[in-house]
C-alpha cells in the first residue's frame, strides 16, 4: 500500500483562507466510529469531493459539515466558527442538499422554497422573488405552482438543490447530488452545479459516481471506513494511485487465472478478475503488442486511459463489505 | 423569535392547503354534539345537573374536551410523520433554526388550531343561547391551557415512539379515559375514588372545571388556582419534555 499523500501545506491563518477546516475529526454512535479522526480543508471557491464506499462516513461527516451533528471529538470549523456554539450562524451561511430529498410534498414546489427562506429570516417578496429565479435555475418554472408529490424524482432533487440556494449560501453540501437521476437529469445537475462554482460558491460533494467526481471536483477525498485513504485532485490521484492506461483482456476460457502467469511481466501490476484481466500499464498499444507476441490471443482486447473508477477500486477493494 | 414565528408560518402555509377539510369537521362536530346530546340525552336528565340544564351543564366541558381532541390531533400523526416519513423537522434543522424554533414553532400552531376549534364551538354553543355569563369568552383561554397541557406532552410522546401503533395505544389508555373520566358527561362526584384520581391528575378535568365556571358564571374560589397551577405544571413539564425528545432526535 503507498504511503498516505501530505497534506498540503498549512496556512499562515487557517480561518480565513479554509472555510472547512478539520483536524482529527470523529464520529461516534455509540460503540460504533463512523467517522475516525481525519483532516480535511476545502479552500474559497473550490469543489471538493467525499468518495467512498457505502457505510464510509460521507454522510456523517457532511451532517457535522452541516452543523446538525455535533463531532464526538476533535477540531471542526466552519466559516472561521466553531459549529458547537454557532451553530444557527453557520447554517444560516450554508445551503444543504441532504442524501434524502426532505421536500414538504404537500406543498407546491414555489411553497417549499418561499417557507424555507422564511427560516433564514429573509422577507415574503424577497423569498417569492428568489423562489422564482431559482426555479428557473432549475429548470422547473412550469411546476411551480404544482405539488411536490407527483414530481419525478430528478424534478424533487432539483428542487432540493434550489432549496439549498435560497439564502444564496457560501458553501453549499450536496450529499449525492445525482444519486438515482437519468442521464439528462444528472447532466442539468451537474451543468448548474459548475454554474454556481463560477459564481464562486464553494461545493462540497459526496458522490460514488466517478465521472462525477472527475467532472466537478478539483480535489477530493477517497473515505473507506471511516478514514481517509487518499487526498488529492483526480489528476493527481490517478497519477498517484494507477497508471496512465489499462488494458482490459477477456479470455474464452472459465478461469482467468490460468493467464495470470503467462502475462506477467506486462505493465507494472495485473489484477484478475471473474470475467477478465486487467493490465495496469503506461501504453496501452505497446502492452496488446506484447500480449499478442506471447501469442496468446484473448477475445476481446479493450485498451483505455486509467480513471477514477480505477484508483477508486484500488483502494477500497472490489469486494462488498456490507 | 422571528425564527420562530416562521416556523409557525410554515405550518399555516401547510394549514391553507388543508383547513377547507378540517373546517367542516370543526363546524359540524359542535352541532351534531348540541342536538345529540342537548335534545336527545339532555331530554333523559331531569332537572339538569345542580338545577342547570343538562345542555348547558355540558358544554364548557365540551369545549375543553375539543381542546382535547384538537390537542391530541395535531400532536400525534403530523409529529411522527414529520419526523418519520416526510422528515420535514429535518430539513427545518439544516435551516439556521434552534431546536427551541422548530418545536416552539409547531406547537404555537397547534395552540392556533385548538384555540379556532373552542372558538367554533363557543360560538356554536352561543347561537343554542347555552352561556350564562359573560365570563364565557374566558373559555378560550382555558382551551389555550388545556391544549398546551395535553399537546406538550403528547408531542413528547410522537417524538420519541418508533412506530405509529404507539399512537393508537395513547388514544386508547390515556385519551379515552381521560375523555370520558374528567367531568365532562357527569360529575366527577359519582366515580369511584380510583377513576377520580385520573381526574386530579390529568388536564382535562381541571380544564372542564374552570370552563364550567366561566360559562356558568359562577366563581372558582381558591381551587380555580389550583387548576390553573396543575395546568401550568402540565405545560412546563411537557414543553421541557418535548424539547429534550426533539433534541435526541434533531442533534444526533
Ligand atoms: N444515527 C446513526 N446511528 C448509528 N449508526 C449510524 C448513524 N448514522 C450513520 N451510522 C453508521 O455510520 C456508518 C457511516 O454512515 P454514513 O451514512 O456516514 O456512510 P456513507 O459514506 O454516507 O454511506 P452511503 O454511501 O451508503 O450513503 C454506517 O455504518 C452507518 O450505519
Ligand atoms: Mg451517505
Amino acid at each position: 500500500m503507498e504511503p498516505h499523500p501530505t497534506a498540503p501545506p498549512a496556512a499562515q491563518n487557517p480561518t480565513e483562507d479554509f472555510l472547512i477546516h478539520a483536524r482529527g475529526l470523529v464520529k461516534r454512535f455509540g460503540d460504533f466510529t463512523a467517522v475516525d479522526g481525519i483532516d480535511v480543508d476545502v479552500r474559497r471557491g473550490e469543489a471538493f469531493g467525499f468518495l467512498g464506499p457505502n457505510g464510509a462516513g460521507k454522510s456523517s461527516t457532511m451532517r457535522m459539515i452541516g452543523c446538525v451533528s455535533p463531532p464526538t471529538s476533535g477540531v471542526l470549523e466552519i466559516l472561521g466558527l466553531d459549529p458547537r456554539r454557532d451553530g444557527p450562524r453557520i447554517r444560516a451561511r450554508l445551503g444543504v442538499c441532504p442524501q434524502l430529498d426532505n421536500l414538504d410534498i404537500e406543498l407546491t414546489a414555489r411553497e417549499n422554497l418561499t417557507t424555507y427562506a422564511r427560516f433564514f429570516g429573509i422577507g415574503r417578496r424577497e423569498a417569492r422573488r428568489r423562489a422564482d429565479e431559482l426555479l428557473e435555475f432549475v429548470q422547473l418554472a412550469e411546476r411551480a405552482d404544482s405539488k411536490v408529490e407527483p414530481l419525478s424524482g430528478g424534478m424533487k432533487r432539483r428542487l432540493t438543490i434550489a432549496r439549498a440556494m435560497v439564502n444564496q449560501p457560501e458553501v453549499v453540501l450536496l450529499d449525492e447530488p445525482t444519486t438515482g437521476l437519468d442521464p439528462q437529469a444528472r447532466h442539468l445537475v451537474w451543468e448548474r452545479l459548475f454554474r454556481l462554482k463560477q459564481q464562486g460558491v464553494t461545493l462540497v460533494l459526496t458522490t460514488h459516481y466517478m465521472d462525477e467526481a472527475e467532472q466537478l471536483c478539483d480535489r477530493l477525498v477517497v473515505m473507506d471506513g471511516g478514514r481517509i485513504v487518499a487526498e488529492g485532485s483526480p489528476r493527481e490521484l490517478i497519477e498517484r494511485y494507477s497508471t496512465r492506461e489499462v488494458v482490459e483482456l477477456r479470455f474464452n476460457a472459465d478461469d482467468q487465472r490460468a493467464y495470470a502467469e503467462k502475462l506477467d511481466g506486462i505493465g507494472e501490476r495485473l489484477e484478475v478478475l471473474p470475467d477478465r484481466v486487467l493490465l495496469y500499464v503506461d501504453d496501452g498499444d505497446e502492452a496488446t503488442a506484447e500480449v499478442h507476441r506471447r501469442s496468446l490471443s484473448p477475445a476481446s482486447v479493450l485498451a483505455r486511459r486509467s480513471s477514477l473508477e480505477d484508483v477508486f477500486l484500488h483502494l477500497t477493494g472490489r469486494t462488498l463489505v456490507d | 423569535m422571528t425564527a420562530m414565528l416562521s416556523v409557525l408560518e410554515f405550518h399555516l402555509v401547510n394549514y391553507r392547503r388543508t383547513w377547507r377539510s378540517s373546517a367542516l369537521t370543526t363546524l359540524v362536530m359542535p352541532l351534531l354534539v348540541m342536538l345529540g346530546f342537548g335534545v336527545g340525552v339532555g331530554a333523559y336528565v331531569e332537572g339538569g345537573v345542580g338545577g342547570v340544564p343538562y345542555l348547558d351543564w355540558i358544554v364548557p366541558g365540551l369545549i375543553a374536551s375539543t381542546a382535547l381532541q384538537a390537542a391530541v390531533g395535531e400532536a400525534t400523526w403530523p409529529v411522527f410523520s414529520y419526523f418519520e416519513w416526510l422528515k420535514v423537522y429535518f430539513a427545518q434543522a439544516a435551516a439556521p433554526l434552534r431546536v427551541a424554533d422548530i418545536l416552539g414553532g409547531h406547537l404555537a400552531f397547534m395552540l392556533f388550531r385548538i384555540v379556532l376549534s373552542a372558538a367554533v364551538f363557543l360560538a356554536v354553543a352561543a347561537a343554542f343561547g347555552t352561556l350564562h355569563s359573560w365570563w364565557a369568552p374566558l373559555t378560550l383561554v382555558v382551551a389555550l391551557l388545556v391544549g398546551l397541557a395535553v399537546a406538550a406532552p403528547t408531542v413528547a410522546y410522537a417524538a420519541s415512539v418508533s412506530s405509529d401503533s404507539y399512537l393508537i395505544i395513547l388514544m386508547r389508555f390515556a385519551v379515552l379515559p381521560m375523555s370520558l373520566f374528567s367531568g365532562v358527561f357527569f360529575p366527577i362526584g359519582s366515580l369511584p375514588e380510583l377513576l377520580r384520581w385520573v381526574a386530579y391528575v390529568f388536564p382535562l378535568w381541571h380544564g372542564v372545571e374552570l370552563s364550567r365556571d366561566a360559562i356558568l358564571g359562577t366563581s372558582p374560589g381558591l381551587l380555580g388556582l389550583v387548576h390553573v397551577a396543575c395546568l401550568l405544571a402540565w405545560c412546563a413539564a411537557g414543553c421541557l419534555l418535548a424539547h429534550v425528545r426533539f433534541r435526541r432526535r434533531l442533534v444526533i
